[in-house]
């Protein structure tokens, strides 16, 4: 679905990618996981092109996106829920959730993945009307979340959605992001720090350091491997 | 803060100082003053005096109102309370009310021009023209959230074009609205390139500069502007086949700006509402979450910079049209200026705050006038004592909420 060819990213003189390459296929959970400044943001910031790559591919279904402007790219289908969430603060919930449609034309199909939102986060159904800003971590990361989902992407983007909440509350949310890729057939390529919760929903992982994939297989053996436990798991 | 703790030493030696701080403020305008028939300087003490104890005095009221203009924190619920409650809301809500207010609006706009003298009829179709100014500038600043310092160069776009084209082509003035306001928003679209990567602090600078360069073009450009001399005899505008009287042309230009805000506050409210609106706002709030919304960044800067400048073309042809001179020094930073206080004194956004602070900054440095060499004092402390009590603008910019639940009537405009 998503082939990232050898892309090289920089920030002025300073190489974040170098030469990163990776195979997400439909349906699929991913996993990036890597400590901090491996560069694991920067990727997903190339593939939505906020940050263009200088050089390599990167191809969705087919398509290049590796020099098309950041509205195209998301709609073609692929969306992001930012790190630190990015809600918007005074709009409401609901019109958060609205910005999310902002590119599709059918309110019928608006409405029903509203009810689906709403479905999945109930709180969010209660707040509707108050500002994003003035919800609590967890819930902005739910508000984040559907707001990506209300853009019906094919492929979600999620970096870091642990960031900063309550273990209870992470749960909640790697719960939903399975439920999200069972029942939709979304296709998810997740970000984070916390390797050991995102080891155990992915299928499959890749270990980034320093701006390059040091490692890549199956969720399972990422797991048990010896270098990955003793340097992101903490065993 | 209670009325006893006022009086307390501390508070005393609190406002003496308040005192000294204004006496040293006033020094040279009103202690000191140069008489140039018999070169000497006349020393005015008294004045002085007054001013401290003025100050003195009013220092007590000041932190006293202080001390109470914080109110205690509010929930959401109480809020909104609040603003069912406000007296400012109640026209929406009862329809008579509601009908009462647009009729005797109507009326008093009808007959403004009527009562009152031609100069008064001039005064307030200049103030009609800084409230499309600020609208205008509205859209750039309050919406979307760009801070623009050179806003008057696209007034001066405006201003310029309807006084060249009439000039070399004789071109009408119905012709030349249209024209100056598309060439300033195609001047708009051109300052919106480049700025198109900064934020904040570094695109006012650039902004400015760009205010700048448009008045020194025209300042020194004498094939083109006829320079700082400007360009005279602009024809006020009229209907076809009718000739009119001076007075009765300054009543129709004062008609015409009425129409022209009227058009304003429609167009604008009806974009505040559509999806580039809401596009702009989210733009304010965050430019990542909004890119990754697949909100097109570049073109939503660009739409906002041109619309915005749209409104100003249009004010400097109703300018040119009403002073029939223009030079390049109508077309300062301190205009810039003055626009950005009306947006920044109605409250960023809000339309109704705009509107108001707009006839506020304009009529009342003219009817201070009488007060001839204090009006400008007076000016700058209203400046001061508003920023220090309702820092969010005169109305701040309440949004709109829609409610579905548990309301028998219809969804309300809370807002």
């Amino acid at each position: 679905m998503l082939r990232i060819n050898h892309i090289h990213t920089f920030y002025g003189n300073i190489e974040a990618l170098k030469g990163i390459s990776l195979d997400i296929a439909e349906g699929e959970i991913i996993t990036l996981i890597g400590a901090n400044g491996a560069g694991k943001s920067t990727t997903l910031m190339s593939i939505c092109g906020v940050v263009p790559p200088r050089r390599g591919e990167i191809y969705f279904r087919g398509t290049p996106i590796h020099d098309m402007a950041t509205d195209k790219i998301v709609a073609l289908g692929i969306c992001q829920v930012p790190e630190g969430r990015r809600i918007f603060p005074i709009l409401s919930v609901m019109e958060n959730l609205e910005m999310g449609s902002y590119l599709r034309r059918d309110p019928q199909g608006i409405k029903s993945d509203l009810d689906y939102v709403f479905d999945l986060f109930p709180i969010l159904a209660q707040r509707r009307h108050q500002a994003g800003g003035t919800l609590s971590g967890g819930e902005q990361q739910m508000l984040a979340i559907s707001r990506a989902l209300m853009a019906r992407p094919k492929l979600l983007l999620l970096d870091e959605p642990s960031l900063g909440l309550a273990p209870l509350i992470i749960q909640q949310i790697f719960e939903i992001i399975v439920k999200i890729n069972r029942e939709n057939r979304t296709t998810i390529f997740l970000v984070e720090q916390n390797a050991n919760l995102a080891l155990k929903i992915a299928h499959r992982g890749y270990v980034m350091e320093n701006g390059i994939i040091t490692l890549s297989d199956t969720a399972a053996n990422l797991l048990g491997n010896e270098a990955v436990k003793k340097a992101y798991l903490g065993i | 803060m209670t009325m006893r703790k006022l009086f307390t030493l501390d508070e005393i030696k609190k406002s003496l100082l308040v005192a000294l701080w204004f006496m040293v403020l006033t020094f040279p305008i009103l202690a000191v003053r140069v008489n140039p028939i018999y070169k000497v300087v006349e020393w005015r003490w008294h004045n002085l005096l007054m001013v401290g104890i003025g100050a003195f005095l009013l220092s007590f009221p000041w932190r006293y109102f202080q001390g109470h203009g914080k109110p205690p924190e509010k929930s959401a619920a109480a809020e909104n309370q609040a603003l069912k409650n406000s007296k400012i809301l109640l026209w929406r809500r009862h329809p008579w009310v509601r009908l009462c207010a647009v009729v005797l609006a109507t009326g008093l706009v009808l007959s403004f021009p009527f009562l009152f003298s031609s100069y008064q009829v001039n005064i307030m179709t200049t103030a009609l023209i800084y409230v499309v100014l600020g609208l205008g500038l509205n859209i750039v600043v309050g919406l979307a959230g760009l801070l623009d310092l050179g806003y008057v160069a696209f007034y001066a776009v405006g201003a310029y074009s309807y006084a060249l084209l009439h000039l070399h082509f004789g071109l009408s003035f119905w012709l030349c609205l249209p024209i100056g306001a598309g060439l300033a928003a195609l001047f708009g679209i051109l300052l919106g390139f480049p700025v198109l990567r900064l934020r904040g602090d570094y695109l006012a600078i650039v902004t400015l500069g760009f205010g700048e360069i448009i008045r020194l073009v025209l300042e020194n450009w004498n094939e083109f502007s006829q320079g700082p001399s400007g360009i005279s005899n602009i024809p006020r505008p009229g209907l076809p086949g009718i000739e009119m009287s001076l007075n009765a042309s300054s009543i129709f230009l004062y008609f015409l700006m009425i129409a022209l805000t009227l058009f304003t506050i429609l167009v604008v409210s009806r974009l505040r509402d559509s999806r580039i609106g809401r596009a702009w706002l989210a733009l304010r709030e965050d430019e990542i979450a909004c890119q990754a919304m697949g909100i097109d960044k570049t073109r939503t800067k660009l739409t906002a910079f041109a619309l915005g400048a749209t409104w100003a073309g249009m004010g400097g042809v109703m300018f040119a049209a009403k002073t029939t001179f223009i030079n390049p020094a109508s077309f300062t930073f301190l205009e810039s200026a003055i626009i950005l206080s009306i947006v920044v004194l109605g409250g960023m956004g809000s339309m109704l705050g705009v509107i108001l602070s707009a006839f506020i900054l304009i009529l009342v440095p003219e009817y201070l006038r009488a007060f001839s060499e204090y009006r400008m004092l007076i000016f700058g402390a209203v400046l001061v004592i508003m920023m220090v009590f309702r820092p969010q603008g005169l109305i701040s910019n309440v949004r709109h909420r829609y409610r579905f639940e548990g309301l028998k009537t219809p969804p309300e405009e809370l807002g």
